[in-house]
């Protein structure tokens, strides 16, 4: 019966996180586009010449109903990978993303053999 | 003349850190195992010594001397006295003496504290971190001279960037160097013990209360700099995953892998060359994190001035440090055979090691690709936050799951792991996630799980605090810090679902209203102070719906030395949430661009980082009682 | 033996890393989208400066090369720069087309007037939407194209006179 419980509100709770996915955040995507006149902010954070432009095309690009995938694609062909903080999964970046989870997965491993030494004494 | 004075008295202090060095050797070959009480007061000289260059610096400082270029380059005879004082240490070559400072009161003090301890081994520790200190000194000497002469004397500086002029970032050094620098002593003291032989029990608890200081220093450092960004840059976040950021977080995680890591060497005498592994990890992270920060080899928000000598001389200075501890380490290195049961606190210790290396290597990689990428293919790519949260959040799900277990399992052998105690937690915390997003709002399925675990380990702990107040054992550090670390996950994760950002363009007089919220453009004040001009901007923030009637003030400062613009934002700071609030000109526009902010808890975000370093004073507390 | 693979293979890989960082010292770490080079433009459409029509590629197509210049009579660099510009009209082979970013009607003409206009074709773009396809992130700056429209070169900021001396060699060619 509690397990009953337990799975039900489980389900419930989860379930309700589905209507904020859908809407695009034109805020989100602004957080990840970086401002390429300032010091390290990104263009939701700086209110330079170029950050408000870029807002601009941005919020035009989404009532076109462009997904975020196609605007930092349009970015990214306009001014090089350096403007998004997202870097792209392609083969250059492959071992950026990659890399952090095989440590992850080696260190797993070398504390599974050691624990397994007690076993095969 | 204080130029001529301060170069002098530097001088002088190489030829101590040689004389200590000298003497060290000496005592060395010296059967007897009584330290020569010479070295004691040479050290203490060099201390001394340091120290008063240091205040001879703050005093040009303060009497704004401007025939030295540092204090030229960074004070102004209008600024503050605080920010005067502050500023010897928030310019390069001024917090390179800060660094020296930390070297060698620390190595004194080292060296005091651990008279119970072998001869060979304390001189061993000394020898080394003299190397360092002469590492530091002669690349403050000789290339990063605070007391560099300007001729003929100027009569008014530069200025320093109006945006460090802030309380929090007046110790976040201080702070920061306690920590991180204060690594030093137990790298020489790990490199002295394998020199040494001194491994084991006596060898962790020789360093484990130096681990302690350093840590807790350490995150208040952290957090004062992120109090600093919330309060000063007007993004209204706190962290930005920027390099400057990441290099003081990469010694934190090795730190806390280190001091959990000496109990179990303490304790059972085990991972003995892993704790000296991490003893080296942390100070070279710290010196590359001075090299990444400083070099001018990554862009950031935080850079200081640039110079490609300096980096090029840290970069040598590191690749010497990290060469002779992988050289010194594969002489000594010894494989252990170790019975390791699953079921055991080691093996959690082992857990959390594990977890700390991956964010570390997480936090390193992302840090320093671009870098590759550049060199190697001469491609730019930026790796900003949601590369970091991407990878390292999903993570922390299930690291503070095995916080929540850990603590409770018995050292060498736990006889079973109380499952049905545990399933109980996480039901309650599930029910109570599910309340939260009942009465307030629902967030993605990673926060549901964030915010699931990090209850899960408040329960935990609060029932482990419940508990062993009936029992003698009380590890009241371990409770506060593993505790505060889960409220901390809590309220951030809380936080970051809950803010909400509206960000429009709006003229004097114009209202902006929407969902509930009407925010007045009132009026404009310029007002003028002492070193700066401000426009005052006034807002009349109403919600009718809770009962919110706010008046918020955003300024726009306009400095003359140096000539900049700063974006003060107005921040109404409360127990549940914060109003924040900025105001920015746009260029050739009578519009002004507001970037209105709630954001909730974010109190008891700092608060929950203040605790969990007094978790780790706490426990040092406790050590020094124990030793009377 | 494997312990001495493991120790060469540490070595080597901190050789490396030291390596890395010793020429990353020299790169800059200021970004720019120079190498943005050897695309083609395409579905061009700016507003033309003064009368009611858009300009496409076909507008655009008249010389072997095209200069396309972002100015604007609120810009100081783009001062300096337009003495350069008028020199570059006088070469044949070459369309100089101006792209008045972000500005007044008033105020760009004024400025025309006084400092002479080395413009074949005049565009406007007062919101600064339309640079955004062409990769522009701040004034002066100007794409070197061919008759196809490929990208050749990007000029970041007021055109020097390296660059000037590589324009008049690239279009005598």
């Amino acid at each position: 019966m509690k397990f009953k419980i337990f799975y039900i509100l489980l389900i419930i709770s989860f379930t309700n996180l589905n209507a904020s996915q859908k809407i695009i955040d034109s805020n989100n995507i602004f957080k990840n586009i970086r401002c390429l006149i300032c010091q390290g902010q990104s263009i939701a954070d700086s209110n330079s010449d170029f950050a408000q432009t870029i807002k601009l095309v941005v919020n035009d690009k989404i009532k076109e109903g462009k997904t975020e995938k196609e605007i930092y694609e349009f970015l990214i062909e306009k001014y090089g990978e350096w403007i998004v903080y997202k870097p792209p999964f392609n083969f250059n970046n492959s071992l950026l993303w990659i890399l952090p989870y095989l440590t992850f997965l080696f260190g797993g491993f070398l504390i599974f053999l050691l624990l397994k030494k007690r076993a095969n004494r | 003349m204080l130029s001529n004075l301060g170069n002098l008295i530097l001088f002088i202090t190489i030829f101590i850190s040689f004389s200590i060095i000298y003497f060290s050797i000496v005592n060395l070959k010296d059967e007897k195992s009584v330290l020569k009480k010479n070295i004691y007061q040479l050290c203490l000289i060099q201390c001394t010594l340091i120290i008063l260059t240091f205040f001879i610096l703050v005093s040009a400082f303060i009497t704004s001397d401007f025939s030295l270029i540092t204090v030229y380059q960074n004070s102004h005879t209008l600024k503050p006295l605080l920010y005067k004082i502050s500023g010897t240490w928030g310019n390069h070559e001024g917090s390179l003496l800060l660094w020296l400072i930390i070297l060698t009161i620390f190595s004194f003090l080292f060296l005091v504290y651990n008279s119970s301890h072998p001869k060979n081994y304390r001189l061993y520790t000394l020898i080394t971190q003299n190397f360092l200190i002469l590492g530091f000194l002669f690349f403050l000497i000789f290339n990063s001279n605070p007391f560099s002469l300007l001729s003929p004397t100027p009569k008014e500086g530069l200025g320093l960037n109006p945006i460090l002029q802030d309380p929090a970032l007046a110790i976040h050094p201080p702070l920061l160097y306690v920590g991180f620098v204060g690594s030093s002593i137990y790298f020489s003291a790990a490199i002295s013990s394998m020199l040494t032989n001194y491994a084991g029990k006596p060898f962790a608890q020789s360093i484990k209360n130096w681990v302690l200081i350093s840590w807790s220093f350490q995150t208040i450092g952290i957090l004062a700099g992120s109090i600093w960004a919330y309060y000063e840059l007007g993004w209204g976040g706190f962290w930005f995953w920027d390099p400057v950021e990441n290099a003081s977080l990469l010694p934190w995680f090795a730190m806390t892998a280190l001091f959990h890591s000496i109990m179990v060497l303490e304790k059972r005498e085990l991972f003995y060359f892993w704790v000296i592994i991490l003893c080296i990890m942390t100070f070279i992270l710290s010196v590359t994190g001075t090299f990444l920060v400083r070099s001018g080899i990554l862009n950031s928000v935080h850079t200081f001035a640039n110079d490609p000598s300096r980096g090029l001389y840290i970069l040598l200075f590191l690749s010497f440090l990290i060469f002779s501890s992988i050289f010194i380490l594969f002489r000594k290195f010894q494989v252990s055979n170790y019975k390791i049961n699953s079921n055991s606190k080691e093996t959690f210790v082992l857990i959390n090691n594990w977890f700390m290396i991956f964010y570390l290597i997480s936090v390193l990689i992302g840090t320093v690709y671009p870098i590759f990428t550049e060199v190697l293919t001469n491609h730019k790519v930026s790796v900003g936050p949601p590369f970091y949260n991407t990878v390292i959040i999903p993570l922390v799900v299930l690291f503070l799951i095995f916080m929540s277990i850990g603590p409770n399992i018995r050292w060498i052998n736990n006889n079973n792991i109380n499952l049905n105690l545990l399933l109980k937690i996480f039901f309650a915390s599930i029910l109570i996630n599910y309340l939260i997003i009942y009465f307030f709002k629902s967030y993605s399925l990673l926060s549901n799980f964030i915010i699931i675990s990090s209850i899960f380990l408040i329960i935990s702990t609060f029932l482990d605090l419940y508990k062993s107040l009936n029992k003698r054992s009380f590890n009241l550090s371990r409770l506060t810090s593993h505790l505060a670390f889960g409220f901390m996950v809590f309220f951030i994760g809380l936080n970051h679902n809950f803010s909400f950002e509206k960000d429009f363009n709006l003229k004097l007089g114009e209202k902006k209203e929407f969902e509930d919220y009407t925010i007045e453009f009132e009026n404009i004040n310029l007002e003028e102070f002492k070193n700066y001009k401000s426009v005052i901007g006034k807002f009349n923030i109403n919600n009718n719906s809770k009962d919110l009637n706010l008046v918020l003030s955003p300024e726009i400062r306009i400095y003359e030395n140096p000539s900049t613009l700063t974006y003060e934002a107005s921040i109404r700071s409360g127990l549940m949430k914060d109003y924040y609030i900025t105001m920015s000109n746009i260029d050739r526009s009578e519009f002004y661009n507001i970037k209105f902010q709630k954001k909730p808890f974010m109190i008891w975000i700092w608060i929950s980082v203040i605790f969990i370093s007094l978790g780790g004073l706490m426990r040092l507390f406790k050590n020094e009682k124990k030793n009377y | 033996m494997k312990k001495r693979i493991i120790k060469t293979s540490i070595t080597i890989f901190f050789l490396f890393i030291t390596l890395v960082f010793l020429i990353g010292l020299n790169k800059s770490s200021i970004y720019d989208t120079k190498d943005l080079v050897g695309k083609q433009l395409k579905n061009i459409e700016l507003d033309n400066f003064n009368e009611n029509k858009i300009l496409r590629e076909s507008d655009l197509k008249k010389n072997d090369f095209l200069l396309i210049n972002f100015w604007a009579s609120w810009c100081g660099p783009c001062r300096r720069e337009h003495p350069t510009l008028l020199k570059l009209n006088r070469i044949n082979n070459l369309t100089i087309l101006g792209v008045n970013f972000k500005d007044k009607k008033e105020n760009a003409k004024k400025f025309l007037n006084e400092l002479g206009n080395p413009y074949d074709i005049l565009a406007k773009d007062e919101l600064g939407k339309d640079s955004v396809y062409f990769g522009i992130y701040g004034i002066p700056e100007s794409i070197l194209v061919d008759k196809d429209l490929t990208v050749i070169k990007k000029f970041v900021g007021p055109i020097s006179k390296n660059e000037f001396n590589y324009i008049v060699k690239t279009v005598e060619k």
